[in-house]
């Protein structure tokens, strides 16, 4: 397997760019791995990286029905930060930055983290209050954060709407570290990396059926055959309530669409990731000059993963409102995730009433930030059958219990989250 | 020579008026009717663009919307438009384009030299460095590689133009106006449909506009349509997306090709239509061939170059070298020789063309089996090298025009927005329309059917089926005269790729080549969305429009599958780009989100109020002739509260009117609290859970008579309470006879507070005595003031004696200005939102802050007004282990330690044992400086809060460095007992 | 966008209308017991097909509708009144 260099680009190139080998191999599947990932995303391929480069598992595969890197890894918004309220979020958010902050290294494939900073704009005093709070709970829990006023923002975002704004800026908070990934080299990255690690990553799998015996499971049953393992993840954000029903497990989620969306691409205009606080509307600027951005969820349940008219106008309407002069750029291409929203807005990360069945979910829609973490936690979870404490929060027994992680505050009600 | 590559006669510009334009500064001259991308080419400009990764140079490949190179800055200052086709950009007179992505200059750039270290610059290289040291990513590679990247400039300030928004019903959309298009448009018309037809382009008749011997059938066609009341026409109109439930979207270039607007027209407009039907007529996109150096300038779509003789009468070059593998190359190049373009040869991959004997009595050579190896010529097209299919070696041939002729793509991109399946057809080597699952169909070129009668007869059929499917079945008979000829046979020889040494571009804008595509492939990027992504083919402003399906097959033979196996990357919305602006509408700026003003907005607005947004509503914060900043007003108007009497306008409380036998049955379940026994003529205040027991609202509700409340909610939550009422009794509790209705706007409600409170009000209020034994703490009457009916509610937020005064809206500053009067000597002062904030603090009233859905009623102190018998909202939830666990943040006061102000408590502050502690407690809610005790104070959730009373604790706000020490208390720092409320 | 079929006001577009989730589970008794409530308030089938949900029509009649709707297609096959039976296609 080849190592990816400066060196070898250029030995490459006096010889046609010939001697590239597959960045992961097509194995068939075998007939038993120990652990068996469902989920050939984000979350899925880093937890089988994790499990064969923390955990020391190697025999692993990965199960994905079509293509790897395709579902929401593939489609979202790029952005990367560890800027939440509870401790049982941002630590775990944080360690999942810190993992961001050396994967290119650590992986030998450059996923373009690029820290430019994350800065949430605030409109008013109870909101600047609100962000305070948050800001205030990262730095005392050793995240950087940063308060700013109104002048600190202009300087930053010249191109914002000070003079003539519904919702006049007042301030925002920034997170420096914070920032944005290339997604889908995120997802390749990963896939190189835990197979060259060993992990067979098995494509055009699709798992029809979990096999039980008794409360313990044994294997699944997948379009191309039977597969034992003593130890399934599922990994499927967007489609996690489908796959656990397989096991007969009712989860706390909901499948809601979430759009985003791109702008031809222009010189650079926007250095930072800017969110409006005065509605549902975040945006950067790609390396390549497309303005990302996207909005809130659609509001109804949804697995159409197809963009809808009344979205479009209600993001745009907001980001014409937050940056005047994009009125004349144009708007390419806009599309939609899955997400999978909990009733609190925090994810799954966590074993279930199956032995040996962990899930891995809920996303919402933070699961791009969180994927290293997502899978470093989800692979101490099944190597060691408990969670570590940056995850020990987020269970499913949480909602019985009324321990909630509920940062919005906006109750069990997942397409408020 | 100005335009001297201007044919002599034909097109359809008006040569009598000259427009004049310039480019990159050069002064040229052009007619109504062109095209920016046709008056260039009259001109002579070959040169227009430089390409997006290795800065190569760029010419005009099309003649429409599916342009991949041709992109111009247009206009310049706040009008400047990047990436702007010069194909479909509407010559006007003035106008001002310069090209993109090149320094210094468009003939000289610099970067071009990524060109010749492209060897090492494949798809995808940037994953593959740019890693050491990993600092260097921010510091120096990122920005070195978005300053190269991108394309054209944006303008930095805001646009000066106007948008719209508009709404239409249609029984049948017909999208394009080719001939299918507006014979769809006819037959659904005549049989009685409301038809919409929209063109992208400015002119009607799509591929009829290339044909002058059609062009009466398209004049009568278009009298015929225009004549019937029921059918709009829409030129200019870019239907982009096909959406669920049959709504399509498009945009309509209203001012786009005037130098500006007129007055009071918008630059664009959006139009959202809700078509039962809708006929897909939107033609076909001719495909390049991937060889050697097919970007060069010259190197040209045969049809477009057939566009430029026929429609807009210019030579796109001396000596053309057309290249083929399917008939349509003849007819482009018959089309340029007609025009007087010399026809150097026609180079066809077929060893048979049914158009090779025509071509030779023409006089021009062809060459059967053979195919271009090499494009010569660096900034323009100076010859081709080609060699035969069959063996034998390469010769070269001279020509500064070389037309492509690949095959045809039909447009079905809206089709596919649907998610019907695409269906390959094996003799266009293409993908078609499969069977629709939405309310569409496909008719001409579009579905695979070539020829004007064809078409015009394909049309006619599809017209009549959407008329019919949308109900108007009885079709009267309608004189449709049938065009006709062209009847060129589309069957290609599927053939995309020349194997010859040099770069082959497949994805013209990107700088995908073929052996990018077959770099993917060898790394396992093999299925067509990861090449896509890994190469970034399709992924540039042209979607992939000409060369989507070349990508797709020359990764199909890597793979060694069919390309119908391959398939396409799936086709989104926008079929082409829409501006921001367009989506907007009139959402921008200011209109973002409608104001709402209360009754007594003028009066504030009069008296100096200094406003503020919460939410939608506009409320005075305080009142300030000379616009103070800073604590002077609000601590003024505090004290006045405190020591005299203030008014308040507390209008946007939500107030909803609650009727029925049931209604104090439906109260009792809604509220944690009793309200069925609350007398008439009475308050209560009154607190609501979700049902996961986190509470929801509070606020104070009245009995009004046996069978009717009025309850009051915050004013955020005014429309979700409402909801959540409605949702419960129509849903839930359906056998309750009670009605619900928001009375919010109905009334103009004011806070007359302070313990002078009452004195003010008796020097006004006539029919009510206000005794405090008549009229005491929670007491509800009605009385008149100034002649206006009011209610009157005796509640609190303040702390202090305070009545709400309600009445009629339209009566609001008749009262107002009464109670001002009448309580002149008690010194009274209208007090905004501040002042209000500043007072509920002092008191311990919660609000936003603590009501923020992550409180729950024993977190706030409120577990006594949770009633112990009978079900309502919430009750079982609140009881889950977690949520009453003595571990939960719980509300108490705070207060600064140091009277002197120095030292600032903020809200969003957390609270921590020691000053230098990590571990938060809890944190401050709401903060005030206070005028009764003379230091900050304010709220705070705390852990085992209500138990530290008395302790000491340090407020701590690490994004200032501040550290404040402050002492637990009641949150209560105002007359916890209660007295002044009942004086 | 989704366009309802109010079956007081006609057909209306979405914008008209706020979503209420899922509309098959059923408050239960005030005595059922804290596991009913959490059955009610949180797990769910999320079905990926025919979905019966919640809408309410804020900008209209302000009645709750029982909406049939595909969560796929987002076709809608039925929409009713709050208290009225409502059939779920078998596909």
């Amino acid at each position: 397997m080849s190592k990816y260099s400066v060196f070898r680009l250029i030995s490459e190139g006096l010889r046609g760019q010939t001697g590239w080998g597959r960045a992961w191999r097509d194995p068939d599947p075998k007939p038993a791995y120990d652990v068996i990932i469902i989920g050939g995303g984000g979350h899925g391929l880093a937890s089988a990286y994790y499990l064969a480069r923390t955990q020391g598992i190697t025999n692993v595969a990965v199960l994905e029905r079509g293509q790897i890197g395709l579902g929401n890894v593939g489609r979202n918004t790029t952005i990367v930060r560890s800027n939440y309220l509870f401790p049982e979020n941002n630590l775990f958010y944080e360690k999942s930055l810190q993992l961001w902050e050396g994967l290119e290294q650590d992986l030998n494939f450059n996923v373009m983290m690029s820290q430019r900073g994350v800065i949430n704009l605030y409109h008013s005093d109870s909101q600047r209050d609100a962000y305070a709070r948050r800001g205030n709970s990262m730095r005392l829990n050793g995240i950087d954060a940063e308060l700013l006023d109104r002048e600190q923002v202009r300087a930053m975002v010249p191109i914002l709407d000070f003079d003539n704004a519904r919702f006049p800026i007042q301030g925002g908070l920034l997170q420096r570290r914070g920032g944005t990934a290339r997604h889908d080299a995120v997802a390749w990255g990963l896939a190189r990396g835990a197979d060259r690690l060993g992990v067979d990553i098995i494509q055009n799998c699709e798992v029809t059926g979990i096999r039980r015996d008794g409360d313990r499971v044994v294997g699944v049953e997948t379009t191309r055959g039977y597969i034992a393992a003593p130890k399934v993840g599922i990994a499927v954000a967007g489609h996690t309530s489908q796959v656990a029903a397989m096991a007969g497990i009712r989860l706390p989620v909901e499948s809601h669409l979430l759009q985003a969306f791109v702008s031809e691409s222009v010189k650079p205009v926007l250095d930072h990731v800017v969110t409006f606080g005065a509605g549902h509307f975040y945006i950067s600027q790609s390396d390549k000059g497309g303005l990302v951005f996207g909005g809130g969820l659609d509001g109804y349940n949804s697995f159409s993963q197809r963009g809808t008219l009344p979205e479009a106008e209600h993001v745009i309407s907001e980001g014409v409102a937050m940056i005047p002069m994009l009125s004349r750029l144009r708007v390419l291409r806009q599309w939609a995730g899955v997400m999978d929203m909990t009733f609190d807005g925090t994810p799954l990360i966590c074993k279930t009433p199956v032995r040996g069945l962990y899930v891995n979910g809920g996303w919402c829609y933070g699961g791009f930030k969180a994927v290293p973490g997502s899978g470093w936690c989800f692979a101490h979870t099944i190597a060691k059958d408990e969670p570590h404490a940056f995850n020990a929060a987020m269970t499913i027994e949480r909602f019985r219990d009324g321990a909630m992680v509920d940062e919005k505050g906006a109750g069990p009600f997942p397409w408020l989250h | 020579m100005s335009q001297r590559n201007r044919l002599a006669s034909g097109g359809r510009i008006d040569r009598s008026r000259t427009l004049k334009f310039t480019f990159d500064g050069h002064a040229f001259e052009g007619h109504p009717g062109d095209t920016l991308a046709s008056a260039l080419i009259a001109n002579g400009e070959r040169l227009v663009g430089r390409s997006f990764k290795y800065h190569r140079p760029r010419g005009i490949v099309t003649s429409g919307p599916e342009e991949p190179c041709a992109l111009v800055q247009l206009r310049a200052g706040a009008r400047q438009e990047p990436n702007t086709r010069a194909t479909v950009a509407e010559l006007f007179d003035g106008l001002v384009a310069t090209s993109q992505n090149r320094w210094p200059s468009l003939a000289v750039d610099i970067a071009s030299i990524n060109s010749l270290v492209g060897r090492f610059l494949p798809a995808g290289f940037y994953y593959k460095t740019f890693m050491w040291p990993a600092s260097f990513w921010e510091k120096v590679y990122e920005p070195l590689i978005r300053r190269a990247a991108g394309l054209g400039k944006a303008a930095m300030e805001p646009d000066p133009d106007e948008y719209e928004t508009v709404h239409a019903h249609c029984d049948v959309l017909v999208v394009g106006s080719g001939a299918a298009g507006l014979a769809a448009a006819r037959a659904a018309g005549a049989a009685g449909a409301r038809v919409i037809l929209a063109e992208q382009d400015f002119e009607m008749g799509g591929g009829l506009l290339l044909e002058p011997q059609h062009e009466a059938w398209r004049r009568s066609m278009l009298e015929a349509l225009s004549a019937i009341p029921d059918v709009r026409l829409l030129p200019r109109t870019s239907v982009f997306g096909f959406y669920e439930h049959d709504v399509l979207g498009a945009i309509e270039r209203v001012s786009d090709h005037l130098p500006v607007p007129p007055d009071h027209q918008v630059r664009q407009r959006r139009w959202t239509i809700r078509a039962r039907q809708t006929v897909l007529a939107t033609g076909a996109t001719e495909r390049p061939i991937a060889f050697p150096n097919n970007d060069r300038p010259g190197v040209m779509l045969a049809s477009a170059a057939m566009t430029y003789a026929r429609r807009f009468g210019v030579a796109a070059g001396e000596r053309a070298i057309v290249f083929a593998n399917n008939d349509g190359g003849y007819e482009s190049a018959f089309a340029l020789q007609d025009a007087g373009v010399a026809v150097a040869a026609i180079i066809d991959v077929r060893n048979k063309a049914k158009g090779a004997d025509a071509a030779r009595d023409r006089g021009i050579v062809v060459r059967l089996g053979s195919e271009v190896t090499n494009v010569h010529g660096g900034r323009s097209v100076s010859g081709a090298t080609i060699r035969s299919r069959n063996g034998g070696g390469e010769r070269t041939i001279d020509g500064d025009l070389l037309c492509v002729a690949g095959g045809w793509n039909p447009a079905v991109y809206l089709a596919s927005h649907t998610r019907a399946r695409l269906r390959w057809d094996g003799g266009l080597s293409a993908f078609l329309p499969g069977t629709p699952v939405q309310a569409e169909r496909s008719a001409g070129t579009a579905a695979g059917v070539f020829g004007i009668a064809r078409c015009a007869a394909d049309g006619a059929k599809a017209g009549l089926e959407a008329a019919s499917a949308a109900g108007f079945r009885d079709s009267k008979a309608f004189d449709l005269p049938a065009p006709d000829g062209g009847d060129a046979d589309p069957k290609v020889e599927a053939f995309w790729e020349v194997k010859a040494k040099g770069k082959s571009f497949v994805d013209l804008q990107n700088d995908v080549t073929a052996d990018d595509i077959r770099l993917a492939h060898r790394e396992g990027y093999t299925h067509i969305e990861h090449a896509k992504r890994y190469t970034t083919h399709s992924m540039a402003t042209d979607q992939g429009r000409t060369s989507g399906l070349l990508g797709s097959a020359v990764l199909a033979e890597a793979r060694g599958e069919t390309v119908q196996k391959v398939g396409m990357p799936t086709y989104r919305p926008y079929v082409t780009p829409v501006s921001w602006g367009g989506f907007a509408g009139r959402e921008a700026g200011h209109h973002l989100a409608p104001v709402r003003r209360t009754p007594l907005h003028h009066w504030h607005i009069r008296n100096h109020g200094i406003f503020l947004e919460t939410g939608l509503w506009l409320r005075p914060l305080y009142y300030s002739a000379t616009r103070e900043t800073g604590w002077d007003p609000i601590l003024r108007e505090a004290r006045a509260v405190r020591q005299n009497v203030g008014i308040c306008d507390v209008s946007t409380l939500g107030k909803i009117d609650i009727q029925g036998r049931d209604a104090g049955t439906f109260l009792d379940r809604l509220y944690t609290n009793t309200f069925s026994t609350l007398a008439v003529g009475k308050a209560r205040y009154g607190l609501m859970l979700r049902e996961d027991g986190m509470v929801f609202d509070d606020g104070t509700t009245s009995r009004l008579s046996e069978t009717r409340y009025l309850m009051t909610t915050t004013t955020a939550k005014a429309a979700e309470v409402l909801a959540h009422m409605e949702f419960l009794h129509q849903t839930v509790w359906p056998e309750l006879d009670v009605r619900t209705c928001t009375v919010t706007d109905q009334w103009a409600q004011m806070s007359v507070a302070g313990p002078k409170a009452r004195l003010a009000l008796q020097g006004c209020v006539e029919g009510l005595d206000l005794g405090n034994e008549a009229f005491p703490f929670m007491g509800v009457g009605d009385a008149r003031i100034a002649g206006c009916p009011v209610r009157l509610y005796r509640v609190s937020f303040s702390g202090e004696m305070a009545y709400e005064v309600a009445t009629p809206a339209g009566y609001g500053e008749r009262v107002w200005e009464a109670i001002l009067e009448a309580g002149k000597p008690q010194g009274i002062v209208p007090y905004g939102l501040e002042a209000l904030g500043l007072l509920r603090i002092e008191k311990g009233h919660v609000a936003g802050p603590e009501l923020n859905g992550q409180t729950t009623a024993k977190d706030l102190g409120f577990e006594k007004m949770m009633k112990k018998k009978g079900d309502f909202i919430g009750r079982v939830s609140a009881e889950r282990p977690a949520l009453v666990s003595p571990d939960r943040p719980r509300l108490v006061g705070i207060r600064a330690v140091d009277p002197s102000f120095e030292k600032r408590l903020r809200g969003g502050a957390h609270l921590v044992e020691k000053p230098d502690s990590k571990k938060s407690l809890g944190w401050a809610t709401s903060i005030t400086r206070s005028v009764e005790l003379e230091r900050w104070l304010g709220l705070a959730m705390i852990r085992q809060g209500p138990e530290r009373i008395g302790q000491r604790l340090y407020a701590t706000y690490p994004l200032k460095n501040e550290v404040v020490e402050v002492e637990i208390c009641s949150p209560h720092h105002v007359d916890p007992e209660n007295l002044r409320v009942r004086a | 966008m989704l366009r309802i079929n109010c079956p007081f006001c006609g057909i209306r577009d979405e914008a008209e209308f706020k979503f209420g989730g899922d509309a098959s589970v059923k408050r239960p008794p005030a005595d059922a017991g804290a596991e009913a409530f959490y059955l009610y308030a949180y797990e769910r089938d999320n079905p990926k097909g025919w979905y019966v949900e919640w809408w309410h029509h804020v900008a209209g009649c302000r009645q709750w509708l029982k909406v049939v709707r595909h969560t796929v297609t987002h076709d809608i096959a039925q929409v009713a009144k709050a208290g009225d039976a409502v059939s779920v296609p078998q596909s």
